[in-house]
Formats: structure tokens, sequence, C-alpha cells
């Protein structure tokens, strides 16, 4: 370990820091439950700054692990923007945490606990240098989510939606698994940096397995649906885990190993599909949603699948400008929306008509968050989005296409909740609220105060894909230089202004189509029931069955058969011991008769005698 | 010095049996103050050791015993032995902590278990094969007593057919010893000799029949798919603390016999049998999770994921036989993959059956469907129980995913089909959670009513169990800078 220079140091200690104070908290429990959020917020900031430190100072530090390879972590321009992006969004969900728990209030040093160790298991995971390292950290992070979404454990249909989201995302984790195997043989070694260069073959397969873990993370198609049941977690857990950070990293897994897919020629063409695919779908099912949540949930998907729609084009410094800008907005999003149903008791979409005018900071928040999701010029997504769409113009037509289509969806889901929460409060508002649970009916005042600075990145985050910053950014992290395009982004914003319009509009005369198709997230839940879940189980009872009464039948019927042979055995010994008592008796009644002519008596024996030898003559003569 | 932590404990059992006078207190605590003295013997062993090179062993020692047969007592460490030596001393030392509360003939169940921990440790440092098959013997027969003497349910049934199908597999090991001897020249059950000039090199036939009967012999054992079916009774009728004995302890004589047996006496025949062994690891893999996934009863499915993780090491060890397909450094990985995930499995579900106990104790039964809720009542049993499960599911951080992404990516690197064995792991991941959901989660109900939560004891026995699969888990260079040298040698040893 290079401990001496400082920044490396600083590095340990940005992972090592909420490893240790989140594990503490977890096991202090209950005796530390008044400390917790003080601490965590303490935590959150240092580990914040230390972001910071090794953003500038970009260190990287390795020790010795597994399968020839390191625990390594390093930082990188990629890496850089992101640690600092995941930091800081972490800070302000544990702040707005901190001031208005919610469900999280019931046990915060079990909450903070696991929210530090989750956000150190997505620190490791942006600056992990190797795949080992990565693995680590990327399975650690689905661990606390289980965690965290199943937080609330006495409602055990929370902790099924954890389990659910454990499970797919898992499955999809297998993929790793086979990328580190596949990476061993590729002989190239276990180096994030060095996947590319593995022997063609066994690189397929690493970048295949990356693609599909990193799509199952980023609940991009056909993982989604684990996304839709995670939003039983309690809304700061929506709002780190589902915006910026652990989604966000299927994304970032994808940006960071761009080279690795474009070299495989089809990974990063299925990438790109499936990003575009997914966005587009996704966008969807977010507009036939009646709940905010659910709502939100699918435009992450969504949004994100222009993310990976990115990585596919290798337009990483675009693909990382909207993985930024997405984080800021989608995080302030879910605390907005989580506000709403700690005071509203409500996250239904109609019962939280108006609500943008109750509390009059919170609705301007949640207007900007809306605004910028929509895509509307001149937030940040509009610009981000539209970079992406510009480098994906160049790949594809028909691409881009899908891409457009997608970004018009956005705005459509999008201007959906803008209209709905900017209206006028409905009479008889009040009747529609606590639906999921008793409401507060207030909002701290500080807690909103994150809420504000998540909104000014919401709103000028753009910046990092227009001029000037753009270049820089690409320089940063590599990829293909995506010119700024005027008419382009001219285009993007048109289309979000006339689709808000029509979306208004619609939305007035209660014709904004809701397919119910898209209302049960395209079916997902069902078909993975029906098609894994379900087999799984009943080959399992089968097997079962099939161990009981077939295998340990045979090997009790082999012992039973054991027995029988032995009491057979006991009966043919029967006989021959029989037989043996028969020979005895028989000898003795020889003996018996032998002893007859032993009578003691003189003449008997000279009888004999005389008998005896007139038999010994009467051989003589015969056999002359 | 290796003589001394091999006999300590069986001297420590004699004198307590012979103590009549002794209070049931003191004897407890003497056989605790044993295992601790061992543990620190055993970390005195690692400290000291110095991994010697491929044929040498480390604390060798040899003494004439039965010259005629060649045959001596010979014990000494390498880098296959010395970890599963440690394992055994943590594993009887958690249970001596677990053990303190117990009330039924507790100096009769320390000598027992004195008596066990001297089989255990003298398999692992046995270098002559009758001296191995002599502890292997006698483990049963200790294990049969904890089983039939401290079980419940139908302890005396389960017992007997413990008893009885091991000791038939050790029949056929015998059978296997045995054809090693003949057909080495010089006639010798000396391990080390045998492995230097392994027998049969030139007859295919008769050294896959010996390395038949040894297969079937460490099969039963271990157990692989389609001989585990004792196991399962065997540790629902087994008390906690000889489960995690029997699961941490009893099962690697199992697994070790590969490595230190099969693969380097009979390098030719393993090779040919190979694939064979892989196809039961991969088997046993995933039958022995899906079987679990369907258990009610939370120790039947702790021994069915006991099956399936036994299969790594077998698909581990059975992948090194596949020399023409590979270099050895795919095939060096599954074996200290294999050798890592003993270790692993050890301490993971040593404390799982621990945890379990607690479970029969407090409330009689094992059935997850009578509990609910258990976090409530139970908060440390039931952070404990979370932990483990995570651990046994390979979650990383933990010395289950060091040995399981090992033999994963050894095995996948030498032949691509063994990727099937990856679901093994979705497997148990889901099979895991559901009993975490159907014990701890949800309203406390039925028997979780009244639960009285982990003592002091209780998690002084599991938690350094779970401690040190985290540390191995987070740094795992102290182990396998043991392990893979050796791991190297066996692999050498395959390809001769």
């Amino acid at each position: 370990m290079s401990g001496a220079a400082w920044p490396e140091a600083a590095l340990w200690l940005l992972a090592a820091l909420p490893v240790v104070t989140g594990t503490l908290l977890c096991l202090a429990g209950r005796r530390v439950d008044a400390l917790a959020a003080a601490t965590s917020l303490v935590v959150a900031t240092a580990t914040f700054g230390l972001a910071l430190v090794v953003a500038v100072e970009r260190p990287s530090v390795s020790r010795p692990f597994m399968l020839a390879s390191s625990l390594g972590l390093g930082v990188d321009g990629l890496a850089a923007i992101t640690v600092v992006t995941v930091t800081a969004v972490a800070l302000l969900v544990l702040a707005v945490a901190a001031r208005q728990p919610g469900e999280a209030g019931a046990a915060p040093a079990r909450f903070h606990g696991l929210m530090l160790l989750f956000l150190a298991a997505v620190v490791i995971t942006v600056t992990a240098t190797t795949l080992p390292t990565l693995l680590l950290a990327w399975e650690v992070m689905g661990a606390t989510s289980y965690a965290l979404i199943g937080f609330v454990w006495r409602d055990g249909a929370r902790v099924t939606a954890g389990r659910t989201a454990f499970l797919t995302t898992r499955a999809a984790d297998l993929g790793l698994y086979a990328a580190v195997a596949a990476a061993l043989a590729g002989g190239a070694g276990l180096g994030l940096a060095d996947l590319a260069a593995a022997a063609p073959g066994w690189r397929d397969v690493v970048a295949g397995g990356v693609l599909v873990a990193a799509l199952g993370k980023a609940a991009q198609l056909p993982f989604s649906v684990w996304l839709s049941a995670a939003m039983q977690g309690p809304s700061p857990v929506s709002a780190l885990l589902h915006s910026a950070t652990m989604v966000a990293m299927g994304g970032y897994l994808l940006l960071r190993t761009a080279g690795l897919l474009a070299a495989t020629g089809w990974a990063a063409t299925a990438a790109a599909w499936i990003g575009a695919l997914t966005a587009l779908a996704l966008g969807v099912v977010a507009l036939a949603q009646r709940d905010l949540k659910q709502l939100l949930a699918a435009s992450t998907a969504a949004q994100l699948g222009f993310v990976v729609l990115a990585a596919g084009v290798d337009a990483i410094a675009a693909g990382t400008a909207q993985l930024v800008a997405h984080a800021s907005t989608k995080a302030l999003l879910f605390l907005g929306a989580g506000l709403w149903l700690d005071a509203l008791g409500t996250r239904s979409l109609a019962a939280l008509t108006g609500a943008a005018r109750r509390w009059r900071l919170l609705g301007l928040t949640m207007t900007v968050g809306a605004i910028a999701l929509a895509g509307a010029a001149p937030l940040s997504l509009w610009a981000t989005k539209d970079a992406v769409l510009t480098a994906v113009r160049e790949v594809s037509p028909a691409l881009y296409a899908v891409g457009l289509a997608a970004a018009a969806l956005s705005a459509a889901y999008a201007g959906k909740v803008l209209v709905l929460v900017l209206r006028t409060i409905p009479a008889g508002a009040e009747d529609a609220y606590d639906d999921e649970r008793p409401g507060t009916r207030r909002v701290d005042r500080l807690a909103q105060a994150p809420l504000v600075l998540l909104a000014a990145g919401a709103a000028a985050l753009g910046v990092l894909a227009l001029p000037p910053l753009a270049g820089s950014v690409q320089e940063l992290v590599g990829g293909v230089a995506v010119p700024v395009d005027g008419a382009g982004l001219a285009v993007s914003a048109v289309l979000a202004v006339v689709v808000l319009g029509l979306v208004a509009w619609l939305v007035r005369g209660h014709r904004l189509p809701e397919p119910s198709w898209a209302g049960r997230w395209l079916g997902l839940a069902t078909a993975t029931r029906v098609v894994v879940v379900q087999p799984v189980y009943a080959l399992a009872a089968g097997l079962a069955r099939f161990d009981d009464s077939v295998l340990d039948a045979a090997v009790e019927a082999t012992a039973r058969g054991g027995l029988r042979m032995a009491l057979r055995a006991a009966r043919i010994d029967a006989v021959v011991d029989g037989g043996v008592g028969a020979v005895a008796r028989g000898a003795r009644r020889l003996g018996d008769l032998a002893r007859r002519p032993q009578t003691g008596q003189l003449h008997d024996y000279y009888l004999v005698v005389a008998g005896g030898l007139a038999a010994a003559a009467l051989v003589v003569l015969v056999t002359r | 010095m290796l003589s001394l932590v091999v006999l300590l404990p069986v001297a420590a059992a004699a004198s307590l049996a012979l103590a009549r006078w002794l209070s049931d207190a003191v004897a407890r605590r003497v056989w605790l103050a044993v295992a601790i003295a061992e543990l620190v013997l055993v970390a005195a062993l690692w400290a000291g050791f110095d991994a010697p090179k491929p044929g040498r062993l480390a604390y060798e020692e040899q003494v004439a015993w039965i010259p005629g047969i060649g045959s001596s007592y010979h014990v000494g460490l390498d880098g296959l032995s010395l970890p599963l030596v440690a394992l055994t001393a943590v594993v009887f030392a958690a249970c001596a902590a677990y053990a303190l509360r117990e009330q039924r003939r507790p100096r009769a169940q320390a000598a027992l278990f004195l008596s066990l921990q001297t089989t255990c440790l003298g398999l692992f440092t046995a270098q002559d094969l009758i001296l191995f098959f002599l502890w292997f013997d006698l483990s049963i027969v200790g294990m049969y007593f904890a089983i039939a003497g401290w079980g419940h349910g139908d302890a005396a049934r389960s017992a007997l057919k413990f008893f009885l199908y091991t000791f038939l597999g050790s029949l056929a090991l015998l059978l296997g010893f045995i054809g090693l001897y003949v057909a080495a020249a010089p006639h010798t059950f000396d391990m080390v000799e045998l492995t230097r000039n392994p027998p049969l090199a030139g007859r295919p036939v008769a050294a896959g029949l010996v390395l038949g009967a040894i297969l079937l012999g460490l099969a039963v054992k271990t157990p692989t798919v389609p001989f585990h079916t004792w196991l399962p009774p065997a540790h629902t009728d087994a008390p906690a603390i000889g489960s995690a004995v029997l699961a941490g302890i009893l099962l690697k004589m199992g697994t070790y016999g590969f490595v230190r047996i099969g693969m380097p006496m009979l390098p030719g025949a393993w090779r040919a049998w190979a694939w064979v062994v892989v196809a039961v690891g991969i088997v046993s893999i995933l039958y022995g999770a899906l079987v679990a996934l369907a258990q009610n009863d939370l120790k039947r499915m702790i021994a069915y994921t006991s099956v399936n993780h036994m299969g790594y090491v077998v698909l581990g060890v059975g992948t090194a036989g596949l020399v023409a397909r590979s270099d050895a450094e795919a095939r060096t990985v599954a074996v200290s993959g294999a050798v890592t995930q003993m270790v692993s499995h050890g301490l993971i579900t040593g404390a799982l059956f621990l945890l379990a106990g607690v479970l029969h104790e407090r409330a009689g039964t094992y059935d997850l469907d009578s509990y609910g809720g258990l976090a409530g009542p139970a908060p440390r049993f039931a952070m404990l129980l979370a932990v483990g499960a995570f651990a046994s599911l390979g979650l990383p951080g933990f010395s289950g995913f060091i040995a399981e992404l090992q033999v994963f990516a050894g095995s996948i690197a030498v032949a691509p089909v063994t990727a099937v064995a990856l679901l093994g792991i979705l497997v148990t991941a889901a099979l895991f959670l559901r009993a975490l959901q159907h014990l701890l989660v949800g309203a406390t109900r039925g028997s979780s009513v009244g639960f009285t939560d982990l003592r002091a004891a209780e998690v002084w026995a599991v938690g350094p169990l779970l401690l040190l699969s985290l540390v191995i888990g987070l740094a795992p260079r102290t182990l396998l800078d043991v392990i893979e040298p050796a791991a190297r040698t066996v692999v050498e040893l395959v390809g001769r």
C-alpha cells in the first residue's frame, strides 16, 4: 500500500470512511439512534470533500487481492465527475432524510448505516480499476439495496420487493462472474482498462457479461421491472438508489467499458439498441402511470436508456453529462415526491393535483425538476439528451428516430406530472389524500434546502454538454467528439414545447392515453413469474420429491434389502444348524446302538468274537 | 509440536472422562479452555509456517508404527492441510463457547467433542493412509455418539443411518487404499511416498478401479449427489454443535481426500475421470440448490446448501484434471478456490447451524412457517442470521465469494460449459432470502412470540465465525498465500 502520499490516503479513506461508519451504525443499532443522522451527515460531507480531493488529484491505489489481480481504486476523468456527483447527491439526500426522515425515522441508525454502506459500495464501484473490485462493490450495492428497499420489514411485501430487486440484478450479475472467468482465460488481465485487449472469443464473453450486468442494474429491458417493485422502499432510498447511484451505475459501467463494447463489433450496437428501445418503451410505461413514484421509476429506466445508448455509440461525454444531469433532476423529483407523500399521505397523481401550490418552495423546485425532465430548453436534460442524439444521428438514422421518439415521450410524461401538480387545488382535494398512510400536512422548511441545490443542478448542468464546457468534458472522459449541433438543439427544444402543449391539452380533456399494458410495466412482472419463477419452484419441488421418494428411498430399500438378506441368511443358517443338530443326533443314536452290545457279559463278547471270526473266514473264502 | 496440537484434546477428553467428581460448570469451562489453547497453538503453527517446497512438509514428524506393512505415524502440514487444521480449531472453539449452556451431560459431551477434535486434527495432519483411515473412521464413531446421545427427534435412527452410510463409504476408501498399497513398489501406505512415486502409472484400468473406490468413499463423505441422502436427516436430528462440526469439519474430510489422495496419487486416472468429477460437481451445485429451495425446515435447507457448496469444491478439483484443455494457471485458480471453499463453508455453515440450533433450543422447531417477524423480539439473532445468509449466498466481502469466484473463474476458463454452475449462486440467493423472509420479517407470530434473543455465549460462538469469513472476504491474501502454492503443486502433480 502506498499510504505515504496523501491523495492516495484520501482515496482509501473515501472508500473506508462510509464502510466503517456504516457498519458501526448498523451494529450499534438502537443505542445510537439519536446520533445517527448527525454522524451520517458528517461522514457524507467528509466523503464529498474527499471526492473533490481525489477528483482533482486523480490518485490510484491497489493492494493484492485475488486471481493475480488487485483490489484497485483509481480516479480518471470519468470517475472524477461521477464520484463527485454521487457523493453530492448522497449528501443532499441524507440531509433531507435527516430533517424529514418519514418511514426511515423508525430506526435512524439502521437507515443511515445502510445508506452509508450503500454509498461506500457506489464509491468503490465508480473508482474500481479491476473486475474483482468492481464485482465486489457491485454486488454489495445490490445487497444493501435489498435491505434498504425492505427497510420497513414489518411489511413483508416490501421485503419481497427488495428480494425481487436483488434477485433480478443478481441474475444479471452472473454476467460479471462469467466476464471475470473470460478475462482470466483471455490473457489480458483483469484490469478494466485491459479488457478490450482480451483474446477474441473470450473478449466477446467479457463484453457480453459486462453488458448483461449493466443492463440489469440500469433497469434496462428486459430487467426493468425490479425498479417498479423497488418503489416500495422509503423515498430517500429511491432518491439515492434509483436516480443517481445504483441504476446509474449500470449506465456508468457501460460508459467505462465503451471501448470493450466497441472492440467486439456487436456489443456496442446491442447496447445502443437496447438503450434506445428501453427509452422508448419505458417512456410509454411512464406516461401510463397514475402513481408519481412509479412514473418516476419508469422514467429513470427510460432516461438511463439514453446513457446506455450513448455508451453504445461511444459518445462518452454526452452520456456522462446525461448521467449527471439526470442524477440531479431525478433525485430532486424523488425527494419532492417523498415530501409530498409524507405530508399528504399519497403518491397518486390524481390526488396530487395542485400539490405544487401547497408549499411554495417545494412546488417551485418540483416544477423546475419536471421541466428539466421534459427536456425543455434551456434546462439540463435538453442539452445532454440532445448531445446523445447528435452522436447517434452520425451512426444510424433508425436509432436516431427511436431516440427522438423517446425524447418526445419524456416531454409527455414529465408534462403529465407538471400539468397536474401545477393546477389549482381542486375542491375536496383533502378527501383524496392519505390513501397510502396518514400524512403530516407539513413540510420541514430546512428539508427543502437541498432540493433547491438539486433544482439548480437540474436547471444548469446542461452546460456540461454545451460549449465551452462540452469540449473539456470530452477531453476528460474520452470517446468520440460530438460537434454541437445548433439545429438539433432547436429541434429538441421545439419538440419538447410542442409535446408539453399537446399533453396539457390532452390532460385537460382527460384524453391522455394510459394504455393498461404499459401501466402494468409491459407485463414484465407476470412474464418473469410465469417464465422463470414458477418453473424454478416447480422444478425445485419436483427434485425435492425425487430426492425423498427415489434417491433416499433407494438407499433405505437397499438397507432393508440387506436386512432381508440377513434374515434369509439367518434362515439358511437355521437349516444348516438343524443339519448339524441332526448329524449330532444321528451320531448319538449310533453311539447308543454301539453301546448296546457292550453288556459287560463275557459270553456276549465271545459271541461277537466268534461272529467276527466267521465273517473274516467268509471274506477270506470269498476273495480267494 | 504438531502431535501435541493433535493429541492435546484427546488427552483432555480422557481426563474429563475419568474425573467423575468434576462439576458440570467446570467441565464446560475446561473444554472451552482447551479449545482456546488449541486455537493459540494453531495460531502459533500458522505464524511459524513457512510454505514447504513441493513434496515436503512443515512440522513433519515420523515414528515407526507398523513397519511390517510400511505404515508409520507420519504427520506434517502443507498449504492444503494448515487452513483445515486452523478451521478445525476455530469451529471447535465456537462449539465449546456455544455449549457453555448445555444442560445434558456436559462432561461427557465435552469429552466426546474433544476426542472428535483430535480425530479431525489427526486426519488433516496424517501423512499415512492407515493413520488417515483410522481418524476417518473414528470421526464417524464420534459423530454417531454426538447425534445419538445429544440429538433430538428421530436421533437414533438418523445417527444409525449416518453411521452405516458413511462407514460403508469408508470401506470403499479402505479398498482403494489397499489397492494403492499393493500397487506401490515397495509396498507402502506412506502418503508422501505414494505422492512422489504414484503407483499404477502405466495401468489405466487398475488405476481407474482404485480411484473409483476412493472416489466412492470420498463422495459419500463429502457428500455429492447421489450419495447425499444421509446428510439431511443427520443434520435435522443432530444437536447444534454436532451439525456445526459435521458440516464444518467432517464434510471437509471428503473434499480434502480429493486434493490429498485422489489427485496426487492417481494423476492419470484423475485426468481420465475428470469429466465425471466435473459433472458430479455441477449436478451437486444445481441439484443441491434447487432441492434446498423446496425445503421448509431450516436445517434441512442448510444441509442441502452444503451439497451445493461442496459441489463447487468438486467442480474445482475436477477442473484440475482437464489438463489438455488449458494452461496450469486457470487450473490452479480452480483448485485454490476449492480449498478456499472448504474453509469458507466451514465458517459460514458452522455459524448457520449454530443459529439454527438457537431456533430449536427456544421454540423446538426448525419449521420456517412456524415463525415470522423474528427480527422484532430477536434483533441480534436476525442480524447474525442475515449476515450468515448473505455470506452463504456468496456475497462479495465474505469468504464464500473469494472461494466461488475462483472456482468459477478457473473452471469456466478451462471448460466454458461449466458456466451453467453460475445458476447455483442465483438459486442460493433465492433460497436464503426466502428463508429470511419466512423467519424474520412481517408481524411477529407463532413460535416467534416471546423468543429470547441471542445470549452472550451464542453471540461469541457465532460472531467470530462470521467475522473471520468477512476478514477472509476483504483481505484474502493471508489465506491465499498459504493455499495458492499448495494448489499449484497439486495441479503440477495431476499434470504429471
